[in-house]
């Protein structure tokens, strides 16, 4: 069996050593050009003039180009193509791509920047929800999911529990930054090797922009360095730049960001505003729930209408609720548009119930793990999701078993002693399930291609439309390719993802790589491997000994190839493929797979979005130090259930570094932005990723044993976007530590619990009157340099 | 300006403006890519090198800082015969690479640490080498691989 092994990483052997090429590690071709960009220097303003007049004289600069310079069309846009690729007047967010630079090199380009002149009449930005719906600033419509009464349910219940949650964004990080380097071909074509999810959509946008077809650019894309959505739709800008630089040069063209660049100008997660009511009984049943949904969407749509359907789609995380009223809508700000992110609204809307479960729990002054899992899915009638969905899932049995295996019981009771006694620090746990709905919630999404070549010597290519950003996908192909012709994984090459090679592909995303991408390639094998097996069945067939022609009979295995009566006479794989093309069958194949019945009505918020669920829990101890407000996650205990794993070491990573990114959003990573819409955060000097340190000490992960998964490809399970959401047991082992300062108060926390957000917390929870600033709101902008201290100097006059 | 230090043993020259970086010449005058820039502001280690036996960020560092020094970076570390490091068998055995770009600097690092600690605990670990990001594995599976590493001497 070569699924169900922990091979290492695809490229591991090259990753090490350093020979792995990123985009912009490729070889420079003669003649290419470096490509940077001069953005808008103010969030919100029209653009009065552009002056490129003195860039002409610095030597090794070779042209600037602006919207009129275009040849195609100047919009584009993954669902709506409402965002310009360059300024034609309005500019929307800060260092929004207007003039287009190319150089002979890095050195000529720099000196360039600053000789663009760009006048610019700033109007007022609104940057965060706030300020967007006091200015009723929205992008599409609104969204609704509905089901049963809520308000019936809100006038009978026994308490009534309301309030506003705010989860803040997050950088994506990863640590390639955006990269693309475009080459010019024959007459129209051109070629784009880029850092990308998604290369038939930056094919699309370079085609529409060049006003050509989409025959001619061919996009492919070896490796990304990380991406975590942040490339799914935002590699299209790099790549349009240095397409339109070849494009009119006729030269080769490179783009790759700096950080602080990329930090700048690219979209992250969404922040969200929800406000809720929710419908409680005595015992503690969450009977309705009404949650009104916003996210700041940034500038253009992006992705943030499905981004927000998600959210959701995921508000009800593992529990029933009967009478339910979701609404979401989407704000329009001045900000880079947001954009995918691991979890793709997933966490946002599961927060706001996690959140809610530790505040019903405060206000009946119960375990918030008894309120949890009394709510929990489980058999008809309480299993129908909000959206008509049955879910099919072990997450009683899943709860349970943490609940065991942690020792949560005995370990709630220690922390309660605990805070009786101690002065200095304050410690909660919490765990929390976790239920991800697989697949892309828009249905057309769901489908793949795949090709695969077998060569004369028995050696395999497969090509796909996935990509590899350090998910694993690529061996896992391998490996499900290799065991369906039956050969050893070593003998299967995943080749570079190509439009030429796979073509109207969906991004990789909603953690459906390995399931849409190993299906088609798998559906490829099977039909090649009928062929061989006919093929075969003639060449043993000996009506000498009795053996007729049984392609039946033919056994596939570690690279040879037998007559299952006769095992004593066997080929290798690589001698049956050089008989099999010297007799003319075809040894090439192209598979194809549509994900079978998921549907989703977003007009009327019902259907069966999702082939299944991935679904866990997660434990997690924290330690507050009450002076500073600092804490630390002490344990953390994992749970997931993801089927029969087709390379469980490598889904064990995606569970830590998932959950670990997860940690990140609930506690430290924050965005920090000026009131004019400068992100002042932009750099890891400003904005903290989790680092060696912010490992918990004690960290157990553990694989559901689920006798019957009802997962894809293999019966396993997706893995890349569900541990993330683990870590709000982190935040809400925060909440909980929190509420022994004032039991049956709610704690008013947002996301992220920083240092600073908890002291806050903390300090509030004692004296109301003492607490400076806003708990659990969005991140306040900050003052301009120079209007700080005006302020502060009024405050103490 | 004229530049010149061994780089993986090999003596190299090359005229250079004055303000280019270490990392720079590496990548740019000599091809060696595999030494990445992921922050340029020496926060996340990815441009982790060897310079005369310290491991140190090449992205602030400028290749003129470096005359006559002794560099070895990620394209060095194995054997001439293609015999990888322990602790490059480490980070392939146990996963201790996702996306791999920050994988280069987080080895350089991780061999300083094998020299001067060859049996380091876990906390030891995670101390040693809180100057390299890594947005992937979420730490543990690097851990893992420089203990593997440790193991193996």
């Amino acid at each position: 069996m070569e699924t169900g092994k922990s091979l290492a990483h695809d490229s591991a052997e090259i990753q090490v050593t350093g020979a792995a090429l990123y985009t912009d590690d490729t070889v420079t071709n003669a003649g290419e050009l470096v490509v940077g960009f001069v953005g808008s220097p103010v969030a919100h303003g029209v653009l009065k003039r552009i002056d490129l007049s003195s860039l002409y004289r610095i030597p090794g600069f070779v042209a600037a180009f602006t919207w009129q310079d275009i040849p195609g069309v100047n919009l584009f846009g993954p669902v709506i193509a409402d965002e310009p690729f360059l300024v034609k007047d309005v500019c929307e967010y800060v260092g929004q791509p207007i003039v287009v630079l190319a150089a002979e090199n890095a050195s000529a380009l720099r000196k360039a920047r600053p000789q663009v002149q760009i006048e610019v009449e700033e109007e007022t930005p609104w940057l965060t929800i706030s300020q967007a719906l006091k200015q009723n600033s929205f992008l599409g419509t609104p969204r609704e999911i509905k089901r049963g009464d809520f308000e019936g349910a809100w006038r009978k219940a026994d308490h009534q529990i309301e309030g506003v949650f705010y989860s803040n964004g997050q950088e994506q990080f990863y640590l390639e930054s955006q990269a693309v380097i475009t080459h010019p071909g024959e007459g129209n074509e051109i070629l784009i090797q880029a850092s990308t999810q998604n290369p038939t959509e930056l094919q699309e946008v370079v085609a529409h922009m060049l006003g050509i077809g989409f025959n001619e650019v061919v996009c492919s894309c070896r490796r990304m360095g990380g991406a975590f959505g942040g490339k799914e739709t935002q590699a299209a800008l790099p790549a349009l730049m240095a397409a339109l630089v070849t494009k009119k040069t006729g030269r080769s063209a490179r783009i790759a960001y700096d950080k602080d660049t990329d930090m700048h100008v690219t979209g992250k997660r969404h922040p969200f505003r929800s406000e809720y009511q929710a419908a409680v009984d005595k015992e503690g049943n969450l009977l309705g729930l009404k949650v009104e949904l916003h996210s700041n969407g940034g500038a253009y749509t992006d992705l943030s209408l499905a981004i927000m359907e998600r959210a959701l789609l995921h508000v009800d995380n593992a529990y029933f609720i009967k009478n339910i009223t979701l609404r979401g809508q989407v704000c329009k700000t001045h900000l880079p548009p947001n954009t995918a992110f691991r979890g793709f609204g997933g966490p946002q809307g599961m927060a706001v119930i996690e959140n809610l479960m530790e505040d019903i729990a405060a206000k009946l002054r119960r375990d918030p793990y008894e309120i949890r899992s009394q709510n929990c899915y489980g058999n008809s009638p309480r299993d129908s999701t909000p959206y008509g969905q049955r879910v099919e899932s072990r997450l009683p049995q899943i709860l349970n078993q943490i609940h065991e295996s942690s020792d949560y019981k005995t370990r709630l009771e220690k922390i309660g002693q605990f805070n009786e006694t101690s002065l200095t620090h304050l410690r909660g746990i919490s765990l929390t399930p976790m239920k991800f709905g697989i697949s892309f919630t828009a249905t057309f999404l769901n489908q793949a291609n795949a090709l695969i070549n077998i060569l004369k010597d028995g050696s395999i290519q497969v090509s796909t439309g996935g990509t590899e950003m350090g998910q694993g996908l690529t061996v896992k192909i391998r490996q499900i390719v290799a065991e369906e012709l039956g050969v050893p994984s070593e003998q299967v090459k995943y080749m570079t993802t190509s439009t030429e090679k796979n073509h109207n592909t969906s991004p990789t995303a909603a953690s459906a790589g390995t399931d849409l991408n190993g299906m088609a390639a798998a559906n490829a094998c099977q039909a090649i491997r009928a062929r061989l097996a006919e093929f075969a069945a003639e060449l043993f067939a000996d009506t000498q000994v009795g053996l007729s022609k049984s392609p039946e009979a033919i056994e596939f295995s570690e690279g040879k190839v037998w007559d299952r009566r006769c095992p004593e006479k066997q080929v290798t794989f690589g001698e049956l493929a050089l008989q099999a093309y010297r007799n003319r069958v075809n040894l090439g194949e192209r598979g194809f797979y549509r994900t079978p019945g998921v549907g989703f009505n977003q007009f009327t918020g019902k259907g069966s979005p999702f082939h299944y669920y991935t679904t866990g829990a997660c434990v997690a101890e924290v330690e507050i130090d009450r002076f500073t407000g600092q804490w630390k996650l002490e344990r953390a205990d994992l749970l997931l259930d993801i089927g029969h794993s087709i390379n469980p070491g490598i889904d064990r990573g995606q569970i830590v570094g998932g959950f670990v990114q997860g940690l990140g959003w609930v506690s430290m990573e924050e965005l920090r932005y000026q009131e004019d819409g400068k992100l002042l955060s932009c750099s890891p000097t400003s904005y903290k990723i989790p680092n060696f340190g912010d490992l918990p000490k004690d960290l157990r992960i553990e694989l559901y044993e689920n006798p019957a998964p009802n997962g894809s490809i293999r019966k396993s399970k997706a893995v890349g976007e569900p541990p993330l959401m683990l870590a709000l047991a982190a935040f809400a082992a925060v909440k909980q530590a929190l509420g022994h300062i004032s039991p049956g108060k709610i704690v008013p926390l947002a996301i992220p619990a920083t240092s600073e957000e908890v002291l806050r917390c903390m300090t509030w929870l004692e004296d109301p009157e003492a607490a400076w600033g806003l708990t659990n709101s969005e991140i306040p902008l900050i003052s301009k340099p120079g209007q700080s201290h005006t302020n502060m100097a009024e405050k103490v006059a | 300006m004229k530049v010149s230090m061994t780089v993986n043993g090999v003596a190299v020259s090359h005229d250079v403006e004055p303000r280019t970086l270490l990392v720079q010449f590496l990548r740019e005058n000599l091809g060696l890519t595999g030494t990445h820039v992921g922050c340029d502001t020496s926060s996340c280690g990815a441009c982790t090198l060897i310079l005369n036996g310290e491991a140190v960020k090449s992205c602030s560092l400028l290749a003129a800082q470096c005359e006559g020094a002794e560099v070895t970076t990620i394209e060095g570390l194995a054997a001439s015969d293609g015999t990888l490091h322990p602790i490059q068998e480490g980070f392939r055995e146990k996963h201790g690479l996702q996306c791999g770009y920050c994988t280069p600097g987080m080895i350089m690092s991780s061999v300083q640490l094998l020299q001067r600690n060859p049996n380091p605990s876990d906390q030891e670990i995670r101390h040693a080498l809180e100057g390299n990001f890594c947005r992937c594995t979420g730490y543990d599976n690097i851990v893992k691989a420089v203990q593997w590493a440790a193991s193996q001497s």
